[in-house]
């Protein structure tokens, strides 16, 4: 483990300054939530950083993702600014989305972001789509699609894997295992011993990763990328992770206990990087204060932002149904 | 009478017909050990138990169309969905099962399934994906009763009626309305699937109104009687639908507005303006006036949604625009 860190630091260092901005995001949003200046429900992906930025840390500008109700993670990975996307939660003009989606239906397709989705197990359909799209222009591209493990009981995932499976497409489903869907946990949703199975049954390559490693994450998926872009077809990744907030903001987790959210945390994916990352030499308390400062700044900038951007005209809500006016 | 939210009247009905009925059963996600996401089904897997509360993994198209499948076998299921907006991946359990078994087995099955789902939402600014008013769909499907669930009262009688039905019900509830209080009766009681409630009586102005249009139309009558006397209706149910009542009324007042929170094109609120206009033509002043949301899907930002989304003032409006009152 040490000789892992010592060979990445400098990468693991620029991972752990995502991370702790993702979390920072996350963090302002639930108390901005608390204190009702956000319309709407968010949900968070606090515990949960290192899927977001470890899977996205293996692909380029120009390839894809589907994201999820759960996407603020996704967005900052791929690239998205969070001066933007917290004026899209706040409703403003500035937002992402003008305003029209909020936290549920971020999306930027310039930058390969297909959107956060509000309706379970839709993802995986629409990265089927894009890798549609890139085989048919002969593109070098692959998507990401992540998910939950609760929407591997849609039908429409499993029908999204095979035909990616079916028609070889450059796909890696990131199948993000946060231990509840809802309020219910996994082991009640699905008759599985561990996920794997469900891409083997697909015959594509399938893999266990601990969530809470940047590392990991990003080693599996540069590979199940490597094997896309050679045409070798999707592969399956179960994250094993944990969401230590509620389901959605407000969610008051009577179907958890505190011992085991603990033992979660003790596991935290920032924690653990800083403490290795220190403990090798690699950076020091102080630089690890200036990444949690830096972060606040931006978060703080990109709160104001929100808070002075106007509203968008009551004619926009009628405009953009249709290419053209009919 | 005690006033009671609707939330607790749907579960009144429910703990009542499952009580009375074994071979009803509740099935959905987390409806059972959590409660249901708006904690409509509380209490009732205590109460009755897993294997007649039975919480499913995230899997609409399963959940409807294993309740198809056992209304067909001699059960009496009443699934949840959450939004309506979800009933997209439980569609085709709707239109190519459900309710087509009846006709296409010859006449003698039955598929006694009701599915309660939840319109509305865009008060709450849930965007897009979980706002949309969508009994329209269903009432372009035949073989399926399409109930609404207008107030407590209205909520409880139906519901209780629409499980007793032996055909296919979907019962559209409104996220807007389950804290709404009214008056709902101690003892145990149905109301017929098929008979519009005339709310308040008028001269003037018939309103037609759904959900919660139907509470902006009340306080709107309350706060023009001086200078208009509005006669507001809750239809109750649209498949079948009171034409009837509407007509009677629509010949009295001779002015018709119907509200409602779908999409106006080809939906709900349309195709009633046309059964009015129908058979009340030479009795009308103008054209039914039709208050809705004009194809657009539903925005976030609370100033798109509130230019999107009809109100009270929508229908005052509409009121005030009929001719030679
Ligand atoms: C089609 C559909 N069904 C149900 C829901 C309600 N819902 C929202 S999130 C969620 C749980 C999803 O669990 P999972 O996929 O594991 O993602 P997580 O919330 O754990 O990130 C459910 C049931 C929905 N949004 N869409």
């Amino acid at each position: 483990m040490p000789d892992e860190v010592a060979a990445h630091a400098e990468q693991l260092a620029d991972q752990l300054q995502e991370m702790i901005l993702i979390r920072e995001f996350e963090t302002r949003v639930s108390s901005l939530f608390e204190d009702n200046e956000l319309p709407g429900f968010v949900h968070l992906c606090l515990g949960q950083e290192a899927v977001a930025t470890g899977a996205c840390w293996a692909i380029d500008d120009d390839d894809y993702i589907t994201s999820t109700h759960r996407g603020h993670g996704h967005s900052i990975a791929k690239g998205l600014e969070p001066d933007r996307m917290m004026a899209e939660l706040f409703g403003k003009e500035t937002g992402y989305c003008g305003g029209k989606s909020g936290s549920m239906h971020i999306a930027d397709v310039d930058q390969g972001m297909l959107g956060a989705n509000g309706i379970v197990g839709a993802g995986p359909s629409l990265a089927a789509g894009a890798g549609l799209s890139i085989e048919q222009s002969d593109e070098d591209r692959v998507c990401l699609s992540f998910f939950g493990e609760g929407s591997m009981a849609e039908g429409v995932v499993h029908e999204s894997m095979n035909l990616a499976g079916v028609q070889d497409l450059p796909v890696v489903f990131v199948c993000e295992n946060n231990q509840y869907g809802e309020m219910t946990p996994a082991e009640d949703q699905h008759n599985v011993d561990g996920f794997e199975a469900r891409g083997e049954v697909y015959d594509m390559p399938a893999e266990t990763v601990d969530g809470m490693s940047v590392q990991d994450v990003y080693e599996a998926t540069a590979e199940a990328v490597e094997r896309a872009r050679d045409g070798g077809g999707p592969s399956l990744l179960i994250c094993e992770t944990y969401r230590y907030h509620g389901h959605y903001e407000g969610d008051p987790t009577t179907y958890r206990t505190d011992e085991e959210v603990e033992q979660w945390r003790e596991r935290d994916p920032i924690d653990t990087l800083e403490a290795s990352l220190v403990e090798g030499g690699h950076i020091d308390e102080d630089e690890i204060e200036e990444m949690r400062a830096a972060a606040r700044d931006r978060i703080d900038e990109a709160v104001q932002f929100a808070r002075d951007s106007d509203y968008p005209d009551e004619e926009a809500a009628f405009e953009g149904v249709y290419t053209e006016e009919i | 009478m005690p006033e009671k939210s609707m939330r607790h009247a749907i579960n009144d009905a429910l703990s009542e017909e499952l009580a009375r009925d074994d071979s009803a059963y509740l099935i959905g996600e987390d409806i059972g050990k959590a409660g249901g996401s708006f904690a409509v089904t509380r209490g009732l897997h205590d109460e009755f138990g897993g294997d007649r509360v039975i919480d499913t993994p995230i899997s609409e198209a399963a959940i409807v169309g294993s309740s198809a499948g056992a209304g067909l076998t001699g059960s009496r299921p009443i699934a949840e969905i959450m939004y309506a907006d979800f009933m997209g991946l439980a569609a085709d359990q709707v239109m190519n099962q459900a309710g087509l078994f009846k006709y296409m087995f010859g006449g003698d099955v039955t598929v006694p399934l009701t599915i309660r789902t939840v319109n509305g939402g865009p008060g709450s600014n849930a965007a897009a994906q979980h706002s949309k008013s969508l009994h329209g769909l269903f009432m372009h499907m035949p073989g399926v009763r399409v109930v609404l669930a207008n107030t407590a009262y209205d909520a409880k009688g139906l519901l209780k009626s629409a499980i007793r039905s032996d055909d296919p019900v979907v019962f559209f509830e409104h996220m807007e309305l389950y804290n709404r209080e009214g008056e709902v009766p101690e003892k145990s009681y149905t109301l017929p699937l098929g008979e519009a409630a005339v709310e308040r009586e008028g001269a003037d102005v018939t309103v037609v109104a759904t959900q919660k249009m139907l509470h902006y139309a009340l306080d709107v009558a309350s706060s023009v009687a001086d200078d208009i006397s509005v006669e507001v209706i809750n239809p109750r149910t649209l498949k079948p639908l009171d034409v009837e009542t509407l007509v009677e009324s629509a010949k009295k007042t001779g002015r018709v507005v119907v509200a409602d929170e779908s999409v106006i094109q080809n939906g709900p609120a349309s195709y009633i303006a046309r059964r009015i206009e129908e058979e009340a033509f030479y009795h009308l002043e103008a054209p039914v006036e039709v208050v809705g949301v004009d194809d657009t899907p539903i925005p976030f930002s609370p100033p798109l949604t509130e230019a999107v989304v009809p109100d009270a003032s929508d229908i005052e409006t509409a009121i005030r625009g009929m001719p030679r009152l």
